[in-house]
């Protein structure tokens, strides 16, 4: 093991390379690009004897890996924001082939207007596609996240696709230094891909096909169980990656310092980083706060939240996306999660961190403040920092 | 006697869900005799997507993966790269697709194919419009012809599919009709043997599509040839070279006549249309002397 400084998008191309991947397909979109550039180098270096497929879309980089897997091979992509959206429609082809394609996505806002900043609208756009969605705070979290996410996927109890997230700039442009593993050391942790089911000429079948009323409900519900075997799972993978690496990330649901606090914070990404930090000043003065980082928002950690929420007095939510008309999505599961049980605490939803708006540490005391108060009577849903302009044209 | 030109094997069963008298399921069954069993098809949405037969039925002896209707390109390009990391080089990749995945919402990753020297086949079965759906109206279909979507007869004239292969500049792409199965599959097992991208443009009637009773398919194709509409030809490094010499044509009026669909053509268009072919037939054959 040999510490390298490494960006977010180097530890994603990194792991790529260690994993053995052997069909690349990508399509450049900024803040992704260097990730594929990156892997673009280790193949014609010889470095990566894989395949690279230069596509001409986002939408056909996920079809070639879906084609690509379904012929045996271990396949890897990345892409952000718009490209996100548009290979909206393959995502689903993905869960239905129960591909263990791995994706690498860097957060981004979406269009109109541009905006190349963290915004997790992309992703949690994403999230009725039975893709599982690991949401990273570190560049090491991104590096060993891909291993994990590998052997999970590939497991033939779980066989789903997953995500591993970063966001934009925050991670994928910022270095720190990470722990490499050895190729042996994760050879040894993820071996080789060899599906049941392949594109065999020795053994000819169909993939794909036409499922009527009859069967395709149970197809969905097979994906259904899938998923919560790879929650159950993922505690498993991430005890082994530990015995091995001497690394953990904490599961589904990371915790700090939420013991007997008062006030606890969830959020998702780099935002957590600076949480710890306000965490600490707080529980300096005092003050019993603490947080809660999901980081894997699919499968959402059911059990994880009613077990933290059952001993605590407030939880706020902090979304960088929203869902308009309703809740911040993870505000919406959450409120979802401890409605089974008999005593909830209470809840209130912000929105933050939008388009790249920085998340300051002074932004996150004023949440922990606010919620220290209790119910008092204020919005279920606080919008941070909002600016409140007017143009002088605009009467109303 | 004469020597049956075409291999025996049959690498398609004997049952699937096409219409009656549906020439693709004569596209499909040359294209695969030429290719023989060591061959992987991808099919896109298209008729094809539902002739091979609920789960878990499938038509074909050869490994058969339905794809999204516009990533036809890459997903052969996919599979082709997965063969390759797994040291499978023998195996030939094919891209079936219809018209409608082909020149309309398929282009791009056609393109996309084409210029990245993928070792695949890309077949395109013409049947003129999006016949799974219903008729409706593709790039594909000729000027004067109705669909559900053209009731009076489409406006537009019909994406020429070659010309846009071709400015690609790829090592092999020709034309194929089901009533002239020795020249299809001679040019199907000629593609076989050479590497990069490779695209054939097949004729395929259809019967409650273009209104003619199911039993005229072979007659109907026949026609398209005969007259110069359809012409049979390969371009191979760039060489052009008319496989059927169609020296005394038919009139198109005659095709015409043999389909309901252009049964409201004005006597002015059928000309224009007459004009068309002959005009194309000459470019054909001037760039046959070109090369």
């Amino acid at each position: 093991m040999a510490k390298q400084l490494l960006s977010g998008n180097g530890a994603q191309a990194l792991a790529a390379r260690l994993a053995r991947v052997q069909v690349i397909a990508a399509y450049p979109i900024t803040p992704q690009t260097s990730i594929v550039e990156y892997l673009a180098e280790a193949v014609e270096s010889g470095a990566l004897p894989a395949q690279y497929l230069c596509v001409e879309s986002e939408h056909s980089a996920l079809a070639a890996c879906l084609s690509a897997a379904a012929t045996g091979a271990r396949t890897y992509t990345a892409t952000s924001s718009q490209g996100l959206a548009l290979m909206h429609e393959i995502l689903h082809y993905a869960t239905g082939q129960r591909a263990p394609v791995v994706m690498g996505v860097v957060n981004r806002a979406l269009a109109m207007p541009w905006n190349i900043w963290t915004d997790h609208s992309d992703t949690i756009s994403q999230r009725d596609t039975g893709w599982l969605q690991f949401y990273c705070e570190s560049n090491q979290e991104v590096l060993d996240t891909v291993l994990q996410a590998y052997r999970l996927c590939e497991d033939p109890d779980v066989l789903l696709p997953a995500m591993v997230i970063e966001d934009a700039f925050s991670l994928s442009h910022t270095v720190e230094g990470v722990e490499v593993p050895e190729a042996a050391e994760v050879d040894a942790f993820l071996p080789k891909f060899e599906p049941a089911f392949r594109l065999d000429v020795e053994s000819p079948g169909h993939m794909g096909g036409l499922l009527g009323p009859d069967l395709y409900t149970e197809h969905r519900y097979n994906i259904a169980r899938a998923t919560d075997r790879a929650h159950d799972l993922l505690e498993e993978v991430e005890e082994e990656f530990r015995r091995r690496f001497g690394r953990y990330h904490g599961g589904t649901l990371d915790l700090y310092r939420t013991d007997d606090a008062d006030a606890v914070l969830v959020a998702m990404g780099t935002a957590a980083g600076t949480a710890r930090v306000v965490v600490d000043a707080l529980r300096d003065k005092g003050v019993k706060v603490g947080l809660a980082r999901l980081r894997v928002f699919r499968p959402f950690p059911l059990e994880e939240i009613r077990a933290l929420a059952k001993d605590v007095n407030s939880i706020g939510v902090l979304d960088r996306s929203f869902t308009f008309g309703a809740f911040g999505a993870v505000h919406g599961e959450i409120a979802a999660a401890v409605q089974a049980l008999p005593e909830r605490p209470f809840l209130r939803g912000y929105i933050g961190g939008l388009g790249g708006r920085d998340l300051t540490p002074e932004v996150l005391e004023g949440i922990f403040r606010d919620l220290l108060k209790g119910d008092d009577g204020g919005p279920e849903v606080e919008w941070v920092g909002l600016r409140r302009y007017r143009h002088p044209e605009v009467t109303r | 006697m004469t020597r049956l030109t075409i291999p025996a094997e049959e690498l398609m069963n004997g049952g699937h869900l096409a219409c009656p008298g549906c020439a693709a399921t004569l596209v499909m069954r040359y294209l695969l005799k030429g290719l023989g069993p060591k061959t992987i098809v991808a099919v896109p949405a298209c008729c094809w997507a539902v002739m091979s037969g609920p789960f878990p039925d499938t038509a074909l002896k050869v490994p058969l993966y339905d794809c999204a209707f516009e990533a036809t390109g890459a997903v052969v390009s996919g599979i082709r790269a997965a063969l390759d990391a797994r040291g499978q080089r023998d195996i030939t990749v094919v891209g079936f697709a219809g018209d409608g995945g082909t020149v309309d919402i398929g282009l791009q990753s056609l393109s996309g194919m084409l210029e990245r020297g993928t070792d695949a086949l890309y077949l395109m079965y013409d049947n003129e419009a999006y016949m799974n759906t219903g008729i409706q109206r593709s790039g594909a279909t000729p000027l004067g012809a109705w669909t559900s979507t053209t009731p009076r007869g489409k406006g537009d004239r019909k994406k020429d599919i070659m010309g846009i292969v071709l400015a690609h500049d790829i090592p092999y792409a020709a034309t194929v009709n089901v009533a002239f199965p020795e020249d299809f599959v001679r040019k199907v097992t000629k593609a076989k043997g050479i590497h990069g991208p490779r695209f054939f443009h097949a004729l395929s009637p259809c019967p409650p599509g273009w209104r003619y009773p199911a039993e005229k398919s072979i007659e109907v194709a026949r026609l398209a040839t005969e007259s110069r509409v359809f012409p049979l030809y390969e371009v191979e490094g760039g060489r052009v070279r008319i496989t059927r010499r169609v020296v005394h044509p038919v009139p198109v009026a005659e095709y015409l006549g043999a389909q309901d669909r252009f049964g409201r053509l004005s006597e002015a268009r059928a000309s224009e249309i007459q004009a068309t072919v002959d005009a194309r037939w000459a470019d054909l054959e001037r760039r046959e002397k070109v090369a």
